[in-house]
């Protein structure tokens, strides 16, 4: 299995009580760019850290937020390129959904894969519905301008024989001819976000890499349609090597002290939540159908655990978020058999993608974090052995 | 007497189309908020001829014709309804952004056409670069828009919990054709402002006068654009007069197009009198 760390390098000095909205409309006055230079640096070396630990490492990107200041990734990428030495450097991802400019994304990841020397794992996601209002172009059509910018994107990185012309539905180009060429043949790898049956089911056509954030023991549903779709078309099987999931890790040498950093990184949880009213359904991201029910109850962030119990990833206890698999907590043995248990539990996973600073945790607590993973629980889930083929319920 | 509800076929789509009332074609273009709240303002005005009043594609119960993604898209396919059901001499009425469709279409075309009737119009930009000249209905709470937009608020009260399914999906799918429609350019057409000089029939601009989403100040530059248009206030009524005044708003839709009809102008006007222009200096200002 592999670790990738990831931070969303958030600015929590403006987490403030009294705040209803920390994305979109915020303003940029409650950062302090002082603070915010020494949280770049520390989020970095937190990076080179895990790196030198055995770790990967990801990076994502959100706009307008204190809860995320990575509001373009390619600048991290590009740091993270030069900076480490041996780990994939995972994006998940570039919102192209959301971009104007897909050949500009392809030159951005041509040059972090060529200046990795062929370490970028290109990941695509659709976004969360809070990037829909400070994008210029609205949620209406965003699947189609996805898989457009997609299509544009590959042919972009794998076309080295000279120009082409593009003229889509909503994008059109000419002289289509990016510098440099991918470092990897014939492209880095694809990973895209996804968990609707009809959206999943697309990813596992084209073989990529599943990403899944917060599901739980509900990733099993998820990871059975991606198998499955495979085999309904005639496909090879998906190995666990197909498959990533996102949760929080809060570990440390006594359950107490790895209890009280959970707690701490619950409030990354609850943080998701808080924006305006209008921003949290923006027309047109969500169906018909699924808006239509939005107008009577608001939907949220669901998992499952082990034994079939719905919680509230964002607002659930902790004995329910490590329950559901959402928040790995404890002793490093505790950390290890939470997850060998989870990674059994969805049928094989070769990808976890931890989450093992949130919030406001130190530096020192995140650096012990990562390096008690690293250490205790890391190689024990790389020597593991991992079953050729995932298998289905 | 009800509205009839029908349909016609217009570029492969089925379009919703209300109709009620009989005499001279009244072409009625609903807001985004979409045409059911306009059945008391179309039985009034079905008083004085036969109202056709079509949900926008996308809208309501209507289909959207292949390729149609703008508001001009949508100019189209009413200039090609009026042409399929044969009207003429149309006496066309337009809400907010069924101002903006109606205004699309004149500038294409009148030869169906012979009035305009523009209520609390949207759809074309008058104001700084850096200013929305009408409140951001995706930033605020529906509440906030509702106090911007409505004069007496009961007007505006929609219970999601006690509509059934089918009415959420058409709320559902009203506010993501508006999306489609009206997302960016935010509610206006950057091309529409340079073909106002097109627009040569009589035109009636009528303003709630407590409209606080798309101003009283916005009107009068609108009717300052249009050679000829005359300018009018309905008292207490914010965005949608037809909605929350639809007696006045009828009286005055009547009077306008009697008076046109009376002095034989369907064309060109320039002349002075009742209908003279409100000019108002057309500049970069505030709303």
């Amino acid at each position: 299995m592999r670790v990738f760390h990831f931070s969303e390098q958030p600015y929590p000095p403006a987490w403030l009580p009294e705040l209803k909205s920390l994305r979109v409309d915020l303003p940029s006055r409650y950062l302090d760019p002082k603070i915010m230079a020494d949280l770049y640096e520390r989020y970095i070396d937190e990076w080179v850290l895990a790196d030198q630990l055995g770790f990967d490492v990801m990076v994502n990107e959100h706009h307008a937020s204190a809860t995320c200041v990575s509001s373009v990734a390619a600048v991290t990428l590009s740091i993270l390129a030069r900076v480490t030495k041996r780990a994939r450097i995972l994006t998940l991802g570039y919102p192209i959904g959301n971009r104007l400019d897909p050949v500009r994304v392809a030159e951005e990841l041509a040059m972090i894969d060529v200046i990795s020397r062929g370490r970028l794992e290109m990941g695509f996601v659709r976004g969360v519905p809070t990037e829909i209002p400070v994008a210029v172009r609205s949620g209406v059509t965003q699947v189609e301008r996805f898989w457009e910018a997609h299509d544009l994107i590959l042919k972009a990185l794998t076309s080295i024989d000279g120009p082409f012309d593009w003229q889509g539905e909503h994008f059109q180009y000419r002289n289509v001819n990016v510098w440099p060429r991918c470092y990897q043949a014939p492209h880095p790898p694809v990973w895209i976000t996804g968990r609707s049956p009809a959206n999943v089911r697309e990813i596992a056509e084209k073989g990529y890499v599943l990403g899944t954030f917060l599901s739980g023991y509900q990733t099993r549903e998820i990871f059975d349609n991606y198998r499955n779709a495979r085999l309904e078309r005639g496909l090879s099987p998906a190995g666990p090597d197909r498959f990533s999931y996102l949760g929080l890790v809060a570990i440390a040498e006594t359950r107490k002290e790895a209890e009280r950093r959970a707690e701490t990184m619950q409030k990354w949880l609850t943080s998701v939540a808080l924006v305006s009213e209008p921003f949290g359904n923006p027309p047109g991201y969500f169906s018909v159908n699924d808006s239509a029910r939005m107008l009577r109850a608001r939907g949220g962030l669901k998992g499952k655990t082990k034994d079939g119990k719905v919680v509230d990833s964002l607002h659930g206890t902790l004995p329910e978020l490590i329950d559901a698999g959402i928040m790995f907590c404890g002793t490093p043995d505790d950390v290890h058999r939470q997850l060998a248990e989870f990674r059994e539990g969805v049928g094989g996973l070769g990808n976890f993608l931890m989450m093992a600073h949130a919030a406001d945790l130190s530096h020192e607590e995140t650096v012990e974090q990562i390096t008690l993973f690293g250490k205790e629980v890391l190689p024990r889930l790389q020597a593991a052995e991992v079953p050729k083929q995932a298998v289905l319920a | 007497m009800t509205a009839t509800i029908t349909s016609a076929t217009v570029a492969g789509a089925r379009i919703e189309l209300l109709r009620q009332g009989s005499g001279r074609p009244i072409l009625f273009l609903h807001p985004h908020i979409g045409v059911e709240r306009a059945l008391p303002f179309i039985e009034r005005l079905s008083g004085a001829g036969e109202v056709l009043a079509p949900s926008h594609p996308g809208f309501g119960e209507s289909e959207r014709p292949a390729g149609v993604t703008s508001i001009d898209d949508i100019s189209y396919v009413y200039l090609q309804l009026l042409q399929q059901l044969d009207l003429r001499d149309v006496l066309v009425v337009g809400s907010s952004l069924g101002a903006w469709i109606a205004l699309a279409m004149a500038v294409k075309s009148t030869e169906r056409v012979s009035q305009l009737v523009l209520a609390d119009a949207v759809g074309v930009k008058f104001g700084a670069r850096d200013q929305l000249d009408f409140a951001d209905i995706y930033a605020i709470p529906e509440k906030k828009f509702i106090e911007l937009a409505y004069h007496d608020r009961s007007f505006a009260q929609r219970d999601y919990m006690t509509m059934s399914d089918a009415e959420l999906v058409v709320v559902a799918r009203n506010n993501e054709s508006t999306a489609r429609y009206a997302w960016s350019p935010y509610m206006y057409d950057p091309r529409l402002r340079h073909l106002l000089y097109r627009i040569a029939v009589p035109t009636l601009i009528l303003w709630g006068a407590g409209d606080r989403f798309a101003s009283v100040d916005y009107g009068r530059h609108y009717a300052g654009a249009i050679s000829g248009a005359t300018f009018m206030e309905i008292a207490n009524a914010g965005h949608f007069p037809h909605i929350e005044q639809p007696e006045a708003t009828t009286a005055a839709i009547v009077a306008f197009a009697r008076r046109h009809t009376a002095a034989g102008q369907h064309k060109g006007i320039t002349e002075q009198g009742a209908f003279a222009p409100c000019i108002s200096p057309i500049s970069e200002g505030k709303f």
